[in-house]
């Protein structure tokens, strides 16, 4: 089965989504995303990492170093202040897009 | 905080740690890597550890790849550019041969290039130094025999006041004046013109003030303005000129301006000073008399066309008024801009065109220089692709490298120019220079910066381009493994090829155009003269109309002159003209034949005032009758000696000497024919011969004349020795242009541009040859080295030798063959359309073609024979084991 394409641009949505929960890291993060959609949103790794140090760059994450519970030194990504309305705004964004697409799809007289 | 500066503060705290962000990065992928694997462990038990590390990296990917992915994002843009750069410098200088060839073939043919594209800049681009140039006009009369020949001050002024076309019409004329020194006198050159003269050009002088309206009446007093460079040379650049008084041909002029720096009026070039018209003596009053030209700015909407409509109306009004003077004087109207610099065109395209190929030879070098160096990269380039780098880097890659190569050659390229612009300049002779006004002071207009930059740019696309279309899509597999032969090296020869056959084809257009030149120049300095230059030289003397105020007094100047000459040692022959040979047809009488019919027409012919020795000085050959003799002055019989195109054009099938021709006044003053040399190259060394009469100095004279004298000595030794003589008789006289005859043909107008452009192409055409001929070894080198292990095999199996030579020699010979063929067809065309600049040699000359086709073929030979050689010594077992 193939596992289909995130849309462009919904990867930084799901990241900072994930991160409303709780701090994580990298492999937290992604399969985070994969548990809750049900293994059909799988994160590459070759897009999760470019797509964090951009949240970093516009400072919608930070990142810190912690212990984990099996005492390894992981990587946290915690959300921000900026981050958490940047996420407000791309929600609502992103509910019009898809209410419209619906609306569309769901037309009974075409 | 905005969000872009965020993004700008943030980028900046990671730029300043970068090595901590390398190492996170890294650690934190490897734990991810980790906990992915620890995972895959736990829902397959049954996987060994060893497959599951490997399925993990497959799923994971390439995590330097990641990396570079992550760094792009949080890098500055320029970072990585720099990151190519430092890379580029250093792949540059591990190959510092190529490096180094490539950047002076680029410099070299750039050079050429903006070098002679500055010449064309200044002489075509550069708009002339005057408002709205576009609008002025050349104003001419025009006869059978010139098509722009001068205006009479009187037909100027009625040509001023009558017509409906201009805004205004002014008219100039080049003078030489005397001028009065502390040191004695001095001969030197000026303009004379109608006070509007600087107004129509729109040119306002930068010190003092422009002739005023009415300065050039005869009842103004005398007024003069200063050139800029005569300012700075002769006063120093003092403001306080402006009301003092210089004598000019011993009348006191007073200085009432400077002109601007920039100013220069080619036509009347060069000119220290310009005085305004002050119409007197016999020749500004009479309308018979043409010595001045027109410039004139058309009206706002009429056409060229229009303007010549009107005014050669006028000069047929004119000719119905004054039929005596005008008849047959036309009208003829050429833009300014093409009267100066019309002729000019068709030899500096030739230039242009020549430095071209030479850019294009080098550039095609440069490029299979290139190429060979993609194909030995081929490893390295394979290596960095696995190892993560994307195509884009690895274009970026050889684009940094190709910028890298261009910008060094456009520096060197640029400094080179310079150099070739002042050599080029120093080689002008100064008195073409000095006509050539808008060739001084060269420099890099910010057109010629241009120029350097488009090619600049053309070659940084070319030389980015040629390896990334190598590379672009490399077979991984088959460029890692060692030593490999695929396709791609045949691929390559195929282009290599196409681009050497591009080459010598180029070079034969070049060494044709160069070789078609120089036969033209070869031709033009040995077309018959008429005379023996050898042993001659020549002065120019001009008496002050003041001390010798009347024909007597010129006449024994003159026998005097001839008197004390002839006395200097080593001198054998003595004589003066009113005109040099070798210079213009100009100087021309109207006559009639007397007892043919004659209804007012008239006869123009280029007309010599000349002293009975004279053609002995030349070494000229009579062909029937007598020369002039001394004693021959007005009291005697007027005679006069025609040269043999007289003869054929005015007299076929008659004896000329049994006719008298005569001026074309009421009453006809009969002048005998009394004799007939043969033709004298009175004009341009390039110019047709014209019909010429020649009248003795003594029933014509004047205060100013040419002297020419034959030596049996050293004829340069004997110049100060003429001045000095001259300056013995009378130190108020002028005497100037001291030359040799040999010095004033090979310096003439038409010699020096053949010259020029043949040694110019020439130039061009010889590193156009050396070049193709590197880059046909270059490709014949390359495909032995590649065919190395089948040539061994060859020999494993018995080839001889010869065979061996036959193999490679016959490779290089089909790409020579092909290079000339294709070379040739497209010099015929090229030569055809500079057949303007040819002199004496068709475009399709036959011995040209065949002596490059022999250079050429030599040249290939000799740079295919040395790879040729090691080919065919190759041990078969080296060759077998090699690589």
């Amino acid at each position: 089965m193939t596992k289909p394409d995130l849309l462009p641009g919904t990867l930084d949505m799901l990241i900072l989504k994930t991160l409303t929960r709780a701090p994580l890291h990298g492999y937290g993060i992604a399969l985070s995303i994969k548990r809750i959609s049900q293994d059909v949103l799988t994160v590459e790794e070759g897009s999760l990492y470019p797509a964090l140090q951009r949240l970093l760059i516009q400072g919608w994450v930070k990142a810190e170093w912690k212990m984990t519970e099996t005492n390894r030194r992981a990587r946290f990504y915690t959300l921000t202040a900026a981050g958490r309305k940047q996420l407000g705004a791309e929600l609502s964004q992103f509910h019009q897009l898809i209410a419209a697409i619906t609306r569309v799809l769901q037309d009974q007289d075409a | 905080m905005p969000n872009s500066l965020r993004r700008l503060s943030n980028k900046l705290r990671f730029f300043a740690r970068r090595e901590k962000f390398d190492n996170d990065l890294a650690e934190e992928m490897a734990y991810h890597r980790e906990l992915k694997q620890r995972d895959l462990e736990q829902a397959n038990p049954a996987l060994t550890a060893r497959d599951a590390r490997h399925a993990t990296n497959r799923e994971f990917g390439n995590d330097l790849y990641h990396r570079d992915q992550s760094r792009d994002v949080i890098g500055f843009w320029f970072e990585t550019t720099l990151q190519d750069f430092r890379f580029s410098l250093r792949q540059l200088r591990k190959n510092l041969g190529f490096t180094v060839t490539a950047i002076l073939m680029l410099a070299l043919g750039m050079a050429a290039s903006v070098a002679i594209f500055s010449f064309v800049d200044a002489a075509l681009l550069k708009p002339l130094p005057y408002r709205d140039p576009s609008r002025l006009v050349g104003v001419f009369e025009s006869i059978t025999l010139f098509k722009q020949s001068d205006l009479s001050i009187p037909d100027y002024l009625d040509w001023k006041k009558r017509n409906e076309v201009f805004t205004s019409l002014e008219i100039y004329t080049r003078q030489g004046l005397t001028l009065l020194t502390k040191n004695g006198v001095e001969r030197v050159s000026s303009g004379r013109v109608s006070d509007g003269f600087f107004r129509v050009l729109g040119v306002t002088p930068i010190l003092g003030r422009d002739f005023a309206p009415g300065d050039d009446l005869v009842s103004a007093p005398r007024t003069t303005l200063l050139s800029y460079s005569a300012w700075l040379k002769r006063y120093g650049g003092s403001p306080d000129i402006l009301g003092q008084s210089v004598t000019l041909d011993g009348k006191p002029h007073t200085i009432v301006g400077v002109l601007p720096r920039d100013f220069h009026f080619v036509p009347a070039e060069p000119a220290e000073f310009w005085t305004a018209l002050h119409p007197e003596g016999q020749c500004d009053l009479s309308r018979g008399c043409h010595s001045f030209y027109g410039v004139a700015r058309l009206k706002d909407g009429v056409t060229l066309q229009q303007s010549l409509a009107n005014v050669t109306s006028i000069a047929q009004q004119l000719e119905r008024e004054y039929p005596d003077t005008n008849r047959d004087q036309g009208a003829n109207i050429t833009p300014l801009y093409e009267y100066i610099v019309g002729d000019l065109r068709p030899i500096l395209f030739v230039l242009l065109g020549g430095a071209a190929l030479l850019l294009i030879i080098a550039g095609v070098n440069i490029a299979s220089l290139l190429l060979v160096r993609a194909e030995s990269r081929r490893r390295e380039i394979a290596v960095r692709g696995a190892l993560g780098a994307s195509p884009v880097r690895l274009i970026r890659q050889f684009v940094t490298e190709g910028v890298v190569v261009v910008l060094t050659g456009t520096v060197f390229g640029l400094g080179l120019a310079y150099g070739g612009m002042r050599l080029l300049s120093a080689l002008i002779p100064a008195e073409f220079m000095a006509r050539m006004a808008f060739w001084q002071n060269l420099s890099f207009s910010p057109r010629v910066l241009m120029f350097a930059g488009l090619i600049a740019f053309l070659a940084a696309i070319l030389f980015s381009l040629t390896p990334s279309v190598r590379s672009a899509a490399p077979d991984m597999h088959e460029d890692l493994a060692e030593g490999s032969r695929g396709s791609a090296g045949n691929a390559w020869r195929r282009l290599g090829s196409k681009l050497v056959v591009l080459e010598l084809a180029t070079a034969v257009v070049l060494l044709v155009i160069a070789g078609l030149l120089g036969k033209s120049l070869f031709r033009l300095l040995n077309v018959d003269t008429g005379m023996n230059p050898e042993h001659i030289a020549t002065l120019t003397i001009s008496a002050p109309g003041a001390t010798y105020a009347k024909e007597p007094q010129w006449i024994a100047l003159n026998r005097l002159i001839r008197e004390k000459v002839s006395a200097i040692p080593g001198v054998t022959n003595v004589g003066t003209t009113s005109l040099l040979p070798v210079d213009g047809w100009g100087n021309t009488t109207w006559f009639r034949v007397l007892g043919r019919p004659w209804h007012g027409e008239h006869n123009e012919t280029t007309q010599r005032d000349i002293t009975a020795g004279y053609f002995n000085v030349l070494g000229a050959k009579l062909l029937r009758g007598r020369n002039f003799d001394e004693s021959e002055d007005k009291t005697k019989p007027a005679v006069a000696i025609i040269n043999s195109s007289f003869a054929r054009v005015h007299f076929p099938g008659e004896d000329p000497l049994a006719h008298q021709l005569s001026h074309l006044g009421k009453t006809p003053d009969p002048i005998q024919i009394i004799g007939i040399v043969e033709d004298i190259k009175e004009g341009q060394l390039d110019s047709q011969n014209l019909p010429v009469l020649y009248n003795p100095f003594n029933q014509n004279a004047d205060t100013e004349f040419m002297l020419a004298v034959r030596t049996s000595q050293d004829e340069n030794a004997i110049l100060p020795m003429l001045t000095a003589t001259i300056h013995d008789i009378d130190p108020q006289i002028v005497a100037y242009r001291g030359a040799t005859m040999t010095t004033l043909i090979n310096n003439s107008m038409s010699a020096y541009i053949h010259r020029s452009s043949a040694w110019l192409v020439g130039g061009f055409a010889a590193l156009a040859l050396i070049l193709s001929v590197v880059g046909l070894y270059g490709v014949v080198a390359y495909s032995v080295s590649q065919r190395t292990r089948e040539i061994g095999v060859r020999m494993a199996l018995g080839a001889q030798q010869s065979s061996v030579y036959r193999l490679i020699l016959s490779e290089a010979g089909r790409l020579t063959s092909i290079g000339i063929l294709l070379g040739i067809a497209c010099a015929i065309g090229a030569a055809a359309a500079m057949q303007a600049v040819l002199f004496g040699v068709r475009s399709w000359d036959i011995p040209t073609l065949f002596a490059v086709a022999i250079i050429l073929t030599a040249a290939a030979l000799l740079a295919s024979f040395v790879p040729a050689r090691r080919a065919a010594t190759v041990d078969p077992v080296v060759a077998l084991r090699s690589e």
